[in-house]
Order: C-alpha cells, then structure tokens, then sequence
C-alpha cells in the first residue's frame, strides 16, 4: 500500500484526449477521480483508504449487500461521466493498485490491449435487453376455481395448467432467440448474461433473455426502435431496454460474459 | 396482455442494481492489480454473488417454483 495508507482504485482507461477526463463526480469513497497517463494512454483513478478498501476490509465489505451496491454505483457514477465525453474501457469492480507506478506499468504492459478495446467501442455504446417470459398462468387461470380440490377435475385443470404453461414457455424461450438474433443484425457486437433470478430482478416473470449489445451511436435510435416492434410482435415475452452502458461487456477479448 | 410488453429506457433513471452488478462483477478488463489484492479479486465474483444470494429472502422458493414449471 501507499505510504499514507491509501490504495489507488482503477475505474478504467481511455485516450490520451484530455477532454474526454471528468474530474467533476465524486467517484468511490467519496474522492474525485484523477488521471494517470502512460504510453498514450490514460488511466482513470481515485485514492481510497486502507481501512475500507484494503484486502481485508474489502473481501468483508463486498459481502455486504449495501456496501456492494453503494460502490459500484460509485464506479458506474465516474464512467459513465467519462463515457459521455469518449470511449472509456472499464476495469472490473475493486482493480486496486498500491501505486500510480503500478498503474502506469499496467498501461503500458497492456497498451495493445487498451488501444484495441479502445477502437471497438469508439463512437459505439452498450445497450441492455432482457426478455421476460409472460406466465401462461396469467392465461389460463380462472380465478372461479379453488386452487386445491379432490378428483379427477382437478387433476385434469392442473396439467391442462402444465401444458399451457410449457407451450408458453416454450414460445417465450423461441422469442427470445429470435429477438436475440433480430437484434444482433443491427449489433457491432453482442454478448449473453445469465438469466437474473426472478427476486434479484424484481420481477415475478422469470427471465429468458439477459443480452448486451455493442451499437455505434449513429444506429442507436434504429436500434431502441426495433426493441419496440419486437416487443409488438412477440406476445410471450416482455422485453426491457436498458442503456445506454459503459461498455462493460464488450472491454476486451475474453472478458465479460460468454455464450450461454 | 394489454398494453405494450415494453419498456423504455428513460435517461436519468436510477438503474437497477442487478443489472449493473451483471456487468461491474462480471464485465470489465481483470486485471490483476497488487499481489496482495489478487486474491480478493480471483474472488469477487463468488463473494458479491454469495452476497447478493443471501439478502434477498425467498430466492430458494422462486428456484423451486420455476423448476417446477419447467
């Protein structure tokens, strides 16, 4: 660690354009962000404290839910700033160096490595697209019936009930293959994520799609546009639109998520 | 179903917190960063995940019913 007993925290590297640094967020732990800049390159970091954000303090704090979440809106926070101004590529949550000298021996160890992801997401951004399975559940049920009862009427609505919620997820996972190449066409680039667990999501449907895609910001309206129709056309999925991103999926090769 | 089964995005709006964590814990360039720190980091994902598992309640019943439904 420093010698002031602080660590120097990575949120992620751009150019060597100087317009494209903010300084004006306040970045994790409360520092504003600073530049380290190498091989043409600049580095995007901020100092935190040992206390918290030590190795100890850390493995402890990023199994507390508030403490995770509260920091990687920090990091987001600071990307996205600089996001807005240039391409930026992004580190992976709690990249911590003891020093700007170990920051700047990884700029330029990696530069080729920088430089590439760096011409990827030039004039591109990250969008998100999830697909929710619509519960045949809501189709079929028929709200006059008990939900428990004896005999064989039962036993008849309850896989009358199985089979319709099959075919409907059956057609949901269908539509959200298709809707996952429809918009891979318009795409640099796209990537799966695991689907989110139905709490974790807040949401009750289950998901079936979790996709990020790489589009250059010329096509961005044709893309947000597209989503729309195919919310339209596929009846057995609900689809949520989320971006523009940082492009955390797409920050190098065999980084980020892979295919499902 | 009624209405449209989509939702926009709306600048500005908080994002939710799964979805970023998506792409901050398993997005990102790794690098590994002081030798000291690499072991947390090799980590990460496992140990955010655990968190995120065991604060929300009733994921274990969400994961049998949609078993059950599959």
């Amino acid at each position: 660690m420093r010698a002031d007993g602080g660590w120097v925290w990575m949120y992620g590297v751009a150019g060597d354009d100087p317009e494209t640094f903010a300084d004006d967020v306040s970045g994790v732990g409360g520092a504003r962000p600073r530049a380290v800049t190498a091989a043409g390159l600049t580095a995007i970091v901020g100092d935190v404290d040992d206390r918290e954000y030590g190795a100890v303090a850390l493995r402890r704090n990023l199994e507390d839910l508030d403490w995770l979440g509260r920091t990687a809106r920090a990091h987001h926070a600071v990307l996205e700033a600089v996001a807005g101004r240039g391409p930026v590529v992004p580190m992976r949550l709690a990249t911590l160096f003891s020093s700007d000298a170990g920051v700047s021996g990884t700029l330029r160890e990696r530069a080729d490595d920088f430089r590439e992801a760096l011409s990827l997401i030039s004039a591109r951004s990250e969008w998100g697209v999830k697909a929710y399975a619509i519960k045949a559940a809501d189709k079929v049920a028929d709200p006059g019936l008990p939900a428990t009862g004896p005999g064989a009427a039962y036993l008849q609505r309850r896989r009358a009930q199985l089979t319709a919620s099959k075919d409907a997820r059956a057609e949901a996972l269908a539509s959200a293959q298709a809707v996952y190449a429809e918009l891979g066409r318009l795409a640099a680039s796209a990537r799966l994520y695991p689907p989110q667990a139905p709490d974790l999501a807040g949401q009750s449907a289950p998901m079936v799609l979790n996709a990020a895609y790489l589009v250059a910001d010329e096509r961005a309206r044709e893309f947000t546009a597209a989503v729309a129709e195919l919310a339209a056309m596929h009846r057995f999925v609900r689809l949520a639109l989320t971006g523009p991103w940082p492009a955390y999926s797409f920050a190098g090769e065999g980084n980020g998520p892979g295919p499902q | 179903m009624t209405g449209p089964a989509y939702e926009p995005a709306i600048q500005g709006e908080r994002i939710a917190l799964v979805d970023l964590l998506d792409r901050v814990l398993a997005g990102g360039v790794i690098i590994s960063g002081d030798v000291t720190l690499s072991i947390a980091e090799v980590d990460l994902v496992t140990i955010s995940l655990r968190a995120l598992v065991t604060s929300i309640s009733g994921l274990v019943e969400a994961m049998d019913e949609s078993r059950e439904n599959s």
